[in-house]
């Protein structure tokens, strides 16, 4: 599905990722930890194809073909789809439409939003005003119409209250398929910070992102328990990674 | 009753070549006012088919059928008016001032006869315009719609209208002002003075369509009473070579309530010096300015000025403009004044080029970035902040849709 080669990504000038391997098959859940500053964010939004997320080595593999140099509209089309950590505001743009928008396909907006409890934010504009949860009921909205079968999610569990967070899992479980064992496609990579989705959404392999690196790779519970432990330091002179 | 026309006319003279604070000066002495009068045409159906295209592009219902009532001028003669409800006057203001000896207690009431050149020109050379009443408690059904049509080259249109919302009275308004399609220069010069009583309403939706090389000076002023409601919606999305106006509004009752929304685009040759000003001075009083401004190569001043002159008032300003051409002017100029303490007066300005964020946030949605861009902008001209009525709501998305073609 998704294969990243030696990736290497500036930001402004600064290197930011100094060689990055990773491959997440077909039907996968994979889980990326990281302490801030290591580059979580930016390796998202390099597979996304951000432009200001420079690519100055390496190569973005997705389904057999070499999408390093093709814009991000271009990559959405094929089955790449993001859920944004703080995404801009639209004014006069409503939330249903931006919906609708996303869509391959026919899609039920009003079921959607049900699904999601998103109703009543259906006619404000996009992200106006939105609260941390509700930002992130409504990327997943606009995912689950747009139907990528790679998903990258950026921290789906900040900013959501205990009520909305089952909600929000059972969500991307059916947007990953979940509930498919053999017919499983869809994979994810999920950026999380305090591993409290893993109880809501099932993951197949964690990574610790250290410094522009993958450090380690692993049992996504056992991983997260090791961090919790001993913090990210430890990880750094790991001898195993 | 002859002494004050007397004194209306010795003002007007010594304002006639006073030059406006905004705006170029125009040399009003160069177009010819017309002579010949207009046919009366009873039913819009049959107007030339180039002259209703023109008008069904600002917003006229030719067929009528969901109208409470219309009035065309065609440059300086009244050519068609026509009340459908009962509680609903239409006529030329020159017939209305023959009927009415107490409509002199309305004239020049709003707007100074003296304001500038144009408000004396108007006064001293005018022709007509309209005169619109809805009687105490009537409300419209559907809206009304005026028109007024520049149909000859080089001539001054000079328009003075009247409109009154009695007690408790509802009035939706449409007006459309355009220029016949032979039309390349001319002056339109539009005195509009709005009466809102207690507990009325007004909504008042203008779109303007001119040509080329067509100078516009509208001249507005609005008296609002106690919970009286104003509501200006203002569309302007076709070149207009020098547009000027700034009305005023008077909230003079406790509770009394103006808006003015304005999406204004200007290519390349256009100048316009819009926004409006606003004198809250009664407890209650609350004003909104919202201004939507587009340039693709031309010059957009988008001013707001709101004065706060007794406590417990309220009042709000948005300019926002987007440039979407390296060559494009967009300049916001919101002041707020404030005259006594206790008052809720803020403003937010933002002017520049689509936000790169934006785009990018939809094209990762899978739109390409032209689809991306108009997306924005079709949602920045969104109508659905004018609050308008549903039967004008589809027909100006639809206005808007069809003047934004060109940078959709």
């Amino acid at each position: 599905m998704l294969e990243l080669r030696d990736l290497k990504v500036e930001v402004s000038g600064k290197e930011i990722l100094h060689g990055v391997n990773l491959k997440i098959d077909e039907a996968q859940t994979h889980v990326l930890f990281g302490p801030n500053g290591a580059g979580k964010t930016t390796l998202l939004m390099s597979i996304m194809g951000f432009p200001e997320y420079k690519v100055t080595g390496g190569q973005i593999i997705f389904n057999g073909e070499d999408v390093t140099a093709l814009p991000l509209h271009e990559r959405a089309k094929r089955g790449v789809g993001m859920s944004f950590q703080r995404p801009p505001t639209i004014k006069g743009l409503k939330t249903h439409q931006i919906i609708e928008l996303s869509a391959k396909g026919s899609i039920s907006v009003d079921e959607i939003a049900e699904q999601i409890n998103l109703g009543y934010l259906l006619n404000r504009d996009v992200n106006d005003g939105f609260s941390g949860g509700e930002i992130k009921r409504s990327e997943l909205a606009q995912l689950m119409a747009q139907k990528p079968s790679f998903v990258l999610l950026d921290e789906p569990e900040s900013g959501v209250d205990l009520e909305n967070i089952s909600l929000l899992g059972s969500a991307i479980n059916k947007l990953l398929q979940k509930d498919l064992k053999k017919l499983r496609v869809n994979s994810c990579l999920i950026i999380t910070h305090t591993g409290y989705i893993l109880d809501y959404v099932e993951a197949d392999t964690g990574h610790i992102l250290l410094d522009g690196r993958i450090a380690c790779a692993g049992n996504p519970r056992e991983l997260l328990g090791h961090i919790k432990e001993n913090g990210y330091e430890e990880c750094a002179v790991c001898p195993s990674c | 009753m002859s002494k004050l026309l007397d004194e209306l006319t010795e003002r007007a003279k010594l304002a006639i070549d006073k030059r406006a604070p905004f705006g170029e000066d125009i040399d009003l002495s160069k177009y010819i006012h017309p002579t010949e009068e207009h046919e009366y045409i009873d039913d819009l159906e049959d107007l030339p088919e180039e002259d209703k295209e023109r008008l069904i592009s600002v917003g006229v219902d030719t067929s009528e059928e969901q109208r409470s009532g219309s009035f065309v001028q065609h440059n300086n003669t009244v050519s068609h008016r026509r009340a459908l409800q009962e509680g609903v006057e239409i006529m030329g203001t020159a017939e209305a001032l023959e009927k009415y000896d107490w409509l002199r207690d309305y004239w020049w009431k709003a707007v100074a006869v003296d304001q500038d050149k144009y408000t004396a020109h108007v006064e001293l050379y005018q022709n007509d315009g309209y005169f619109i009443r809805v009687l105490p408690g009537v409300k419209t059904t559907f809206p009304l719609q005026a028109c007024l049509y520049l149909q000859e080259e080089q001539i001054v249109q000079n328009v003075h209208n009247i409109i009154i919302a009695e007690e408790g009275a509802e009035l939706h308004m449409i007006t459309g002002c355009t220029t016949g399609p032979k039309v390349q220069e001319g002056i339109h010069l539009g005195v509009s003075e709005f009466f809102v009583k207690k507990g009325a309403k007004i909504s008042f939706t203008m779109i303007h369509g001119w040509e080329e090389n067509v100078a516009v000076r509208p001249r507005t002023g609005v008296i609002i009473e106690e919970d009286g409601v104003f509501l200006s919606n203002y569309i302007l999305l076709r070149r207009a070579k020098s547009l000027q106006m700034y009305p005023n509004a008077y909230l003079i009752g406790e509770n009394a309530t103006a808006r003015f929304n304005s999406i204004i685009a200007v290519p390349e040759g256009s100048h316009v010096d819009g926004g409006a000003r606003t004198y809250l001075r009664a407890p209650g009083a609350k004003a909104e300015i919202i201004s939507r401004t587009i340039s693709t190569g031309g010059t957009v001043i988008s001013r707001g000025h709101m004065i706060g002159e007794v406590p417990g008032v309220k009042a709000h300003m948005e300019c926002n403009g987007l440039i979407l051409t390296e060559t494009g002017v967009v300049s916001a100029v919101p002041e707020l004044e404030g005259r006594v303490a206790d008052i809720d007066m803020s403003h937010e300005a933002a002017v520049g080029k689509i936000a790169k964020e934006e785009i990018e946030y939809l094209m990762a949605r899978g739109l390409s970035e032209d689809e991306a861009k108009s997306t924005i902008i079709r949602g920045f001209l969104d109508v659905d902040i004018m609050g308008l009525p549903p039967v004008l709501e589809k027909q100006i998305k639809r206005a808007v849709e069809t003047g934004g073609k060109g940078f959709m």
